[in-house]
């Protein structure tokens, strides 16, 4: 405690005559930590990260500002020239009429669903199929999992209109397993599972064995426990991805009681008011800002992780 | 006897996966080709047609367009989505300040549900009281008519799709760079190398291999740009920004012609699984 008191007096004495403070290295990147910290290295790193900032907030931040603050305005307010930085008379009253309009209680209910539906299927599917590849290690294993990733060589948009009427033919038009089961064909998902599961020690799947454990067991009671870390960055990619997704849903779930928040508002956003569309949009946007908010770890880590070596 | 067992419960554990990728990858892709040589609205029975659907396709008026489209899309979309986030990952990688708001804002977007960045941008693009003008009009400069001319329509769509997908390639770059040794940087300037050496002979070299793995797949994934002209233009103002993958949409789902649309996409599959192909030797030479 005086030891702290004391620095902050002498610092305090030395006052304005003290030299900046440097800024503080903690790796070595392309510019060396002497020249950083030489006098005109100093003055432009601030400027740098001052303009860098700045842009930054101008290009990612401002256009949601803008979104938020055009929801809150009139109609004749969004509509005028040259258009005001804050509303004049910020109303919530585009939110509900938005909420009414477009039905979003049922479109955000259907999403849910279909998101954490999704999510299910794909985990039990995916999960079993990385463990049997990974620990059972069955005949033409290898062979397999070769044609699962072989798929994900096949852009999306190349196989969407064979891949539409395939569903067409077994009749999964507008019900939701036709979101579900082509989602949980996800080769890079078993791919990232099998890996982790991969690096899982023979001993302990060993040891289970001999205390009598089944294949369903050990993979209950020591892979899962284990595996929480990967398991966690595969299901937020997974509700992230088919929460987002546009294309697929606009052609297989029609029936406007059935459609995604996405595809809905794309249906309606011409024929209402734009403070309404903002609204819409600020609806759509803030479950996964949320989860960007909660998860931010694990989405980075599982980006940096995942898409380089795919 | 156990070996007949083990595999056995393998292919238990399996069997909901091989289904699913059956009938909804492995299947699709056979019946692509397939579907590419029938006449077939889905309702009455699949007639042969042999070839008759990539003539249909090549006569289209606005084939030639839809590929040169494509590719200057692909073109723009590399300049901008590519090259951009590189530069950007380079100064983040500087900057001892501010490092996880930086990150958090520039992947903001890519959280955001595509529709949302689409319709936010159509509304900023307006012609009338949109913010782009606005922005245009402070600076004493002539408003532009963005989506609604065909000469600033489709850079209008790589503005948006750049803005919405850079941050992902931004922090896997960022990532990159912070893997590359410290002595290395030590190494080139107790040699003399200057900031810009350092970068060529340091940094470029050191990341190769990601960025060119990064390089095919943005070639991959702009190639099939559909969404952005889907909402915001509609392929038009005179075709200028029909794309492939809009084409083959269009002829699926308004012409009800599947097979011009099957067609189409072989041709799009072709040429990405050159690109792909150049990844996957990429990925193996990354893994050695």
């Amino acid at each position: 405690m005086i030891s702290v008191g004391a620095q902050v007096t002498t610092r305090g004495k030395r006052g304005r005559k003290r030299s900046p403070r440097p800024i503080e290295v903690q790796f070595r990147t392309i510019v060396s930590p002497h020249q950083l910290n030489s006098r005109w290295g100093r003055r432009i790193y601030w400027i740098v990260l001052a303009a860098v900032l700045l842009l930054f907030t101008l290009a990612f931040v401002f256009p949601l500002y803008w979104m938020v603050t055009g929801a809150l305005k009139t109609p004749e307010e969004l509509a005028q020239m040259p258009p005001t930085l804050f509303p004049a008379d910020p109303t919530p009253d585009a939110f509900f009429e938005a909420w009414d309009l477009f039905d979003i209680g049922t479109l955000l209910l259907n999403t849910g669903y279909y998101s954490l539906g999704g999510w299910i299927v794909c985990m039990a599917v995916d999960v079993s199929a990385a463990y049997a590849l990974s620990k059972l290690r069955p005949m033409f294993g290898n062979v397999i999992l070769g044609m699962m990733l072989a798929t994900l060589m096949i852009p999306a948009m190349v196989v969407l209109i064979p891949l539409y009427v395939t569903v067409v033919d077994l009749g999964l038009l507008n019900s939701p397993w036709a979101l579900w089961l082509p989602a949980a064909a996800n080769g890079f998902n078993i791919f990232l599972l099998k890996r982790f599961f991969d690096s899982i020690p023979r001993e302990l799947i060993e040891a289970a064995q001999i205390d009598g454990a089944g294949a369903v067991r050990t993979l209950r009671s020591v892979v899962l426990p284990i595996s929480r870390p990967i398991l966690g960055v595969v299901s937020i990619f997974t509700i992230v991805t088919s929460f987002k997704d546009f294309v697929w849903p606009l052609l297989v779930m029609t029936d406007s009681d059935k459609m995604t928040i996405s595809v809905g508002l794309s249906q309606t956003a011409g024929a209402v008011t734009q403070n309404q569309v903002m609204g819409g949009l600020l609806i759509t946007s803030i479950p996964m800002i949320i989860v960007f908010f909660i998860f931010q770890r694990h989405i980075m880590a599982g980006l940096t992780a995942g898409s380089i070596k795919g | 006897m156990q070996i007949l067992r083990r595999n056995l419960t393998a292919y238990g554990f399996l069997c909901a996966a091989l289904a699913c990728f059956t009938v909804f990858a492995w299947y699709p892709m056979v019946r692509e080709f397939i579907l590419s040589f029938q006449k077939t609205d889905l309702i009455n029975e699949p007639i042969w047609v042999g070839l008759d659907n990539f003539v249909t396709a090549f006569r289209d008026p606005a084939f030639g367009e839809a590929w040169l489209n494509t590719l200057e899309f692909t073109f723009l979309a590399l300049v901008c989505g590519y090259a951009v986030p590189f530069v950007v990952a380079l100064v983040l990688n500087e900057l001892r300040h501010a490092r996880a708001y930086l990150r958090f804002v520039v992947y903001l977007p890519v959280m955001l549900p595509p529709i949302v960045a689409v319709l936010l941008f159509r509304w900023f693009y307006d012609p009338g009281p949109g913010l782009f003008n606005q922005v245009l009009d402070v600076f004493g400069l002539p408003p532009l008519a963005w989506l609604d001319s065909s000469s600033t329509a489709l850079i209008s769509l790589v503005i948006v799709s750049t803005w919405m997908n850079m941050g992902s390639a931004t922090l896997i770059y960022l990532a990159a760079l912070q893997n590359i040794p410290p002595e290395l940087y030590e190494a080139a300037e107790l040699d003399g190398a200057g900031i810009w050496k350092r970068i060529r002979h340091v940094t470029i070299p050191q990341t190769r291999l990601i960025l060119l793995l990064m390089l095919m797949l943005q070639i991959v994934a702009t190639m099939q740009v559909f969404i952005e002209p889907y909402m915001l233009t509609g392929g038009g103002p005179e075709n200028a920004t029909v794309t492939v993958a809009y084409l083959m949409f269009q002829n699926a789902f308004t012409l009800q012609d599947y097979g011009s649309a099957g067609a189409l996409g072989m041709m799009l599959m072709i040429v990405l699984l050159v690109f792909a192909a150049f990844q996957l030797r990429l990925t193996r030479e990354d893994k050695a």
